[in-house]
């Protein structure tokens, strides 16, 4: 069995700032946005794009809640200072309380889902504001999990780290020198007072990586992960997680009626001239 | 006789056969400048490589008459070309296709025969499956054209040495996949491996160009090699970069390593043919 995720981590870096510069000057762009979080994905995505496009073409947008850790700010303030990006801080607090406000009975869940899509809407704000491109920070764990708010965080106009494994992008993060704290710390959305990704999920991202790597890239059976050590409510509970969130990984179906339906058989790269 | 080699391992814009042709024109002023005689272009040359509902509206002829291949012919004046395309025949059929084009002539075309239809590939859909491996005569020698996935199968190379090609060029568009803690991709050291056993196995010459750039996430390493008939390496392009990488062949040492290694005097086509027709017949 191999479950070695060790990755390259210069060879993953040289094809990710590739990736980032030919998607973003393609279609006649020079500049990036991003959401900065405080947290490793979005830290690490910026450094591919400040890499890729240099740190003038590249706005990191702080986007805090009134109940934001303090520590979320401050980090992400780290990586602004040592990469030396563009920055603006726009606090979401105002734009959201108005609709906690409607409904007393506003759920975390139903709370962190509007968070999301809030700083989506800014973040295309700033995306046209400042001509740049939103680069996603989506990693493979949580697209396979649907650990996402859909057209919230996972919304971007490409994304860098969606074929990595979050063990993955910690260990390119930390070849790409990303400050101490971004990558010791517990991963967390920070939507809600003492969340963590790992507390919430119900298990470690060490743990499920190695099962997806498994399920996914080595095309193992349920069966054959189990018969190689993995405990059986594991398995099927991340496996259903996989199947049930597959919508939030597709754009809606669109009924076919005509002879050429966009999707099924009006086929074209997005890359289409480019 | 030394025959002065160059594989331009280019980007390509999706679907913009002029722009492409343009770049086409640029290498081989290029190659000219280093007095290249044969200067080799990636599968889907003029076209980029995911073409999907493209297919018909890139489709080129390899003739005089056509407004992007009467340039590569006049071009092919000055040295010879290997250009990458998607032929259509007379009856509208669409091949992943390249073409040797030499002294203002096209002299050979070969049609892309194994068409991944897997995994991220999905040429069957969109292409019409060649039916011919046939070597053909340079100035240089008898050579062979294969393309991409036509060599990760053992037949085709097998198939050009017995018709007679002592150099098989191979082009490629081949999506780079498999990081992991090694130097290079998986896919990228597949196809190294398999090269140079070629190479080896078949005593002759063997170059290899494959495209760099990015289509919708796809990635392109690039990485061109040429290897002698003692299957060693005589040149290696860089990898993710547009470039074009030189190699001198002394094609006298095709005479001096099957006089030392006569495999192929040696190969029993007969008793492969036998085996085969039995094989097939069960």
């Amino acid at each position: 069995m191999n479950t070695n995720l060790d990755i390259n981590t210069e060879l993953a870096r040289e094809i990710l700032v590739g990736f980032i510069k030919s998607e973003v000057t393609r279609v006649g762009f020079s500049r990036a946005v991003l959401g900065l979080s405080g947290g490793l994905d979005s830290a690490l995505s910026c450094a591919l794009a400040v890499s890729a496009l240099g740190k003038e073409n590249v706005l990191a947008v702080r986007m805090p809640y009134k109940l934001s850790n303090q520590n979320s700010l401050d980090h992400a303030q780290l990586l602004i200072d040592q990469l030396g990006v563009q920055t603006k801080t726009i606090e979401i607090t105002e734009m959201v309380e108005p609709l906690f406000k409607l409904d007393a009975d506003t759920s975390n869940l139903r709370k962190g889902n509007i968070m999301a899509r809030q700083r989506m809407i800014v973040l295309y704000d700033q995306s046209e504001a400042f001509k740049g491109l939103v680069i996603g920070t989506s990693n493979k764990t949580e697209i396979l999990l649907g650990y996402s708010t859909m057209y919230g965080d996972s919304a971007s106009a490409m994304n860098p780290l969606g074929d990595l494994y979050k063990t993955q992008i910690r260990q390119l993060a930390r070849a790409m020198h990303i400050p101490a704290p971004i990558l010791d710390k517990a991963p967390s959305a920070d939507l809600w007072a003492d969340q963590t990704d790992e507390k919430e999920l119900g298990f470690t991202y060490e743990e499920v990586d190695q099962l997806l790597y498994l399920l996914i890239d080595q095309r193992y059976s349920l069966q054959e992960a189990q018969d190689a050590g993995f405990d059986e409510k594991f398995v099927k509970t991340v496996a259903a997680r996989i199947q049930r969130n597959q919508f939030k990984r597709m754009l809606p179906p669109i009924a076919k009626v005509s002879n050429r339906t966009i999707g099924y058989d009006f086929l074209y790269l997005r890359d289409w001239g480019t | 006789m030394k025959l002065n080699l160059a594989l331009a391992q280019i980007n390509t814009k999706l679907g913009d056969v002029e722009a492409n042709l343009a770049k086409h024109l640029d290498y081989i002023q290029q190659a000219k400048a280093e007095k290249a005689d044969l200067l080799i272009f990636p599968e889907l040359s003029l076209t980029g490589y995911v073409l999907q509902d493209l297919v018909a509206s890139v489709a080129h002829k390899p003739t005089e008459d056509d407004p992007i291949f009467k340039h590569l012919l006049k071009a092919s004046n000055d040295m010879d070309l290997v250009v990458g395309f998607v032929d259509e025949d007379s009856r509208h059929r669409f091949f992943i296709a390249s073409a040797y084009l030499s002294g203002g002539k096209t002299l050979h075309v070969h049609h892309k025969v194994y068409l991944p239809t897997y995994g991220l590939f999905d040429e069957g859909r969109f292409f019409a499956w060649g039916d011919q491996v046939r070597a053909f005569d340079t100035r240089f020698g008898r050579m062979g054209l294969l393309i991409c996935e036509d060599f990760w199968h053992a037949s085709p190379p097998y198939l050009l040495w017995l018709d007679g090609a002592d150099l098989m060029l191979f082009s490629s568009a081949s999506p780079g996949r498999g990081l992991n803690d090694k130097e290079k991709l998986e896919s990228a050291r597949w196809v190294e491996r398999v090269t140079k056993a070629y190479a080896s196995m078949f005593t002759s010459f063997v170059a290899h160009c494959n495209r760099v750039g990015y289509e919708d996430g796809l990635h392109f390493g690039g990485g061109a090699t040429v290897f002698d008939p003692n299957g060693e390496e005589l040149a290696h392009g860089p990898y993710n970069l547009e470039a074009i990488t030189y190699a001198q062949l002394d094609l006298n040492q095709l005479r001096r390593t099957r006089a030392r290694l006569p495999l192929l005097r040696d190969e029993r086509t007969n008793l492969t043919l036998s085996e085969l027709q039995r094989i097939l017949q069960k």
